[in-house]
């Protein structure tokens, strides 16, 4: 067993029959979950090379995409709130983008048909950045930014 | 068995609203331990959310979305007493679904 | 001619100070934002969830569960307890605070050894979790709404009290720092955190019933005793035992100082 997957045993929790039959080598890890998983677009540093692998194309700013509840300095950057509301009209997908993360592609929600394409989450900056919001309307792709500060608090924990 | 995630499903007016919070370190994989070793990447991949057999929410994440995960959005329709169900896999193929009864 | 340039430099510092502390105003809006944003979905639940089930399980080497444990208001009986403690135990003959207590509980009712229930005082990840710190969110959150009401008139807890305040004002360690010194007045900060003057009863009150704390810099639950564990590091003091009675006294008498405000914990905190 290589050093690998003792790191990843050892790290789950939880021993799944898929850990198990991972661990036996019979299943890649992360199989589970590969088909529905685009690794390739959680790999890039720009929006071009994430627009590529997520398959789209450049997108317009657009005033019709909103961050709410997203405050412009962040005490911390391990926990940074993210409200997004698009009113594209066909609004299909909604990702985030963070321009000075190691990799630029946070997340991306699809929306089907009857529900808001409105959602909040916390991400992760390592630093003061842009933050984007790329919304998928109707095959389109329209985009809006706010700058993030990023601060660490003061008593050092 | 992974931690159960915290979910609240209220109804406002026609649509629900869905809170969850999920128990995951969600590690980025480029920390260091304390003996300069990488801690691997261990993060929740897909996370996908139904209400009567209908996906209402499907997303990917990378190890960028914060550890303990939080999401909220809203779908049209529910009716007190639906279940929704949300379900994740992590990219170690470890996976957790847990039910809400929309109140 | 000079007094028109004088005129002009003291409107330009004038102007220069209004902008300043505009600035900083406005940082102090946007990290107030930031707090608000944060407290729609506090992780410490997930922490309360993993303590209610503990609560109820029997443990330890007795395999009894903490219904038998005495927070101070009945066997068992979990709900508004925290804002009553500190409090003295004469079981113990000892005044204990909220994890001290629940050790007591370890030990006494359900066979654990001191050494085994203090293990894991402070998690540090999912690989190492602290039990105590799931019980701690637990019973706190059965606290919620209540207003304090620790027993000062009680003469164990008097001591504590009084002790704890001396300790809060004597200046100790290599920076020759007390607690008063970061907490003793208005306005202080380190960097771009603000600082609770806790000799105020408006900063004690709200930052004692903000602790535990789902700490986002930590990524954990924190408690009382590991915030004064940490203030005593940051401060380059000696390591504060936990549970021990320097750690008590400091809680009794800060957790005193805010008796009346209601209780507000696990909150969540950067």
């Amino acid at each position: 067993m290589n050093t690998q997957r003792r790191q990843a045993m050892k790290a789950a929790s939880a021993w799944t029959l898929v850990t198990l039959v991972a661990a036996a080598g019979w299943l890649k890890p992360g199989d589970a979950a590969a088909e529905d998983w685009n690794k390739g677009a959680f790999d890039t540093h720009s929006m071009d090379e994430t627009l590529k692998a997520l398959g789209g194309s450049p997108p317009a700013p657009s005033k019709d995409i909103v961050f709410f509840s997203t405050p412009d300095i962040a005490e911390n950057g391990a926990v940074v709130p993210i409200g997004i509301r698009s009113s594209v009209p066909k609004t299909e997908s909604i990702a985030i983008l963070i321009e000075k993360n190691p990799n630029m592609l946070a997340a991306v929600f699809d929306i089907p048909p009857g529900t808001d394409p409105s959602l909040s989450t916390r991400i992760k900056m390592g630093q003061t950045s842009d933050v984007y919001a790329l919304v998928k309307a109707d095959g389109k792709y329209y985009v809006a930014s706010k700058e993030i500060k990023v601060t660490l608090g003061g008593c050092g924990g | 068995m992974p931690d159960p995630m915290k979910i609240r499903a209220n109804l406002l007016g026609d649509s629900t609203e869905v809170k969850v919070l999920m128990s995951h370190e969600m590690e980025t994989g480029q920390r260091k331990d304390a003996q300069g070793k990488t801690i691997p990447a261990w993060f929740i991949q897909t996370v996908k959310v139904t209400h009567a057999d209908k996906v209402v929410l499907a997303a990917q994440w990378g190890p960028a979305v914060s550890k303990n995960p939080f999401l909220s959005f809203k779908f049209e329709g529910g009716a007190k007493g639906d279940k929704v169900r949300i379900t994740w896999i992590d990219n170690h193929g470890d996976t957790r679904t847990d039910e809400a009864t929309i109140a | 001619m000079m007094l028109r340039t004088f005129a002009t430099g003291i409107a330009a510092t004038a102007l220069a100070a209004f902008i300043g502390s505009a600035l900083a105003e406005s940082t102090t809006d946007e990290i107030a934002k930031y707090r608000e944003a944060l407290q729609d979905g506090n992780p410490a639940e997930l922490w309360e969830a993993r303590g209610e089930e503990m609560w109820t399980k029997p443990r330890g080497p007795k395999q009894v569960s903490f219904a038998a444990c005495d927070l101070g208001l009945g066997a068992g009986v979990v709900k508004g307890a925290y804002a009553a403690l500190p409090r003295y135990f004469p079981d113990a003959a000892r005044v204990m605070d909220l994890e001290t207590r629940l050790v007591w509980c370890m030990v006494h009712q359900q066979g654990y050894t001191e050494a085994d229930a203090t293990k894991t005082t402070f998690g540090n990840g999912s690989a190492h979790r602290s039990d105590l710190e799931a019980l701690a969110a637990y019973v706190t959150s059965q606290s919620r709404g209540v207003r304090m009401n620790v027993a000062l008139d009680e003469p164990h807890v008097h001591d504590m009290y009084r002790l704890g305040e001396k300790m809060f004002y004597y200046r100790g360690g290599t920076h020759d720092f007390a607690c008063a010194t970061c907490h003793g007045d208005d306005g202080k900060r380190i960097r771009l955190q603000d600082l609770p003057n806790l000799t105020k009863l408006e900063g004690a009150q709200k930052a004692y019933t903000t602790w535990p704390a789902y700490r986002v810099s930590q990524g954990e639950v924190r408690t009382f005793q590991w915030r004064l564990n940490d203030c005593f590091r940051q401060q380059r003091f000696p390591e504060l035992e936990f549970g021990s009675d320097a750690s008590i006294a400091l809680t009794a008498y800060l957790a005193g100082r805010a008796n009346g405000a209601e209780y507000n914990g696990p909150a969540i905190k950067r």
